[in-house]
């Protein structure tokens, strides 16, 4: 029963990011994106990552697809050929080598990767080397050392404090950034003499 | 982002039932991280969308009475700042930095409150961040793409640049 719904879930998550691809009218793009993202946070609940899944809901499908909108609002719905003149047109090769390569490229890259899945273990395996190393002392000490049921917020704001803090200066740092870029600052009128 | 002319009250009734338990849960994914799924970062996003959603139904005006430029500036440095300010008090207290067991206070009760110490700080920060992502990013009412166009090409402007 539950490879039916994983595989349904696959498929769905495939067809949308597809969808997305190929839509020229941005917004349904976006919206498609959200339920993209929405798919993958059922996918990770599948998958036993709650965290992951809840932070996937609320910032894949609700955040991104609102400042995404946001950023639609300052531009124009449908993607269009814009008239340019020639001059400044990009140049389009019309080759069998410009049709041919990226499949070329794109096959052997999938087939690499599908070569590197063979010595992967077994799904799930608990003798698999991510299960042996440092995952059974966190699971073991998580609780009496840091004091936290859960062991993901354990190891983020415990264990790997350091790290959590550099994340919250990035955010802090994306938020300055925008501020530089788009703020629009009515300065008092100053006469040069 | 809604003017004022477009105001629908559903819109309106419908996100100020909704503002106060979408805040509540935000403190609950806070205040439950170390029990289930959740924490700093989710709650503060969710705390963010909450305000979106006001500016949404309201409009950018009701909006910034709401979360003022400057206050939403300060809290964003804040977060970082409690984050940052937990892990000296560690050092106060005779640890490394962020080393929570070194609080005067029994073993487990000093993990938790240094936890959730660090949590508010990422919540703080989070929301404050999103909520400015989206007043900036969103298009000011009185610029559309076709009159900055316009306003770039008029004489005028191209003279004095």
């Amino acid at each position: 029963m539950i490879e039916i719904i994983d595989v349904f879930l696959l498929f769905f998550i495939v067809v949308c990011s597809v969808a997305a691809i190929f839509l020229k009218d941005l917004l349904s793009a976006i919206i498609i994106l959200a339920a993209f993202s929405f798919l993958m946070a059922v996918e990770w609940t599948v998958l036993n990552a709650v965290d992951v899944a809840f932070t996937e809901a609320a910032v894949g499908a609700g955040i991104t697809s609102v400042l995404l909108i946001a950023t639609l609002s300052r531009t124009k719905r449908y993607e269009e050929q814009v008239n340019v003149p020639k001059e400044f047109a990009p140049v389009v090769h019309k080759g069998i080598s410009t049709k041919i390569m990226p499949i070329v490229v794109v096959v052997i890259t999938g087939a690499v990767l599908l070569y590197g899945t063979i010595d992967m273990p077994a799904f799930e395996d608990p003798n698999a080397p991510i299960n042996k190393h440092v995952a059974p002392t966190y699971i073991h000490d998580a609780d009496h050392e840091a004091g936290s049921i859960n062991i993901v917020t354990a190891i983020l704001a415990n264990y790997r404090g350091y790290d959590t803090l550099g994340e919250t200066t990035v955010i802090f740092a994306a938020g300055i950034c925008v501020v530089v870029l788009l703020r629009r600052e009515k300065w008092p009128e100053k006469k040069i003499t | 982002m809604a003017r004022k002319e477009d105001h629908i009250i559903s819109l309106g009734v419908i996100s100020k039932i909704l503002i106060p338990f979408i805040q509540l849960y935000s403190y609950y994914v806070l205040a439950h991280g170390d029990l289930g799924p959740g924490g700093g970062f989710q709650g503060g996003v969710i705390l963010g969308s909450s305000i979106i959603l006001y500016v949404l139904a309201f409009g950018e005006e009701e909006g910034r009475k709401l979360v003022s430029q400057k206050f939403n500036d300060i809290f964003s440095s804040v977060g970082v700042l409690v984050y940052a300010g937990v892990g000296i008090l560690c050092l106060i207290a005779g640890g490394a930095y962020l080393e929570y067991s070194k609080f005067p206070l029994d073993h487990h009760l000093a993990h938790h409150l240094g936890m959730y110490g660090v949590e508010i700080g990422v919540q703080i920060t989070v929301s404050a961040v999103m909520t400015t992502l989206f007043f900036e990013t969103a298009r000011k009412d009185d610029e559309t793409f076709e009159s900055k166009k316009k306003k770039k090409m008029e004489p005028s402007n191209l003279k004095s640049s």
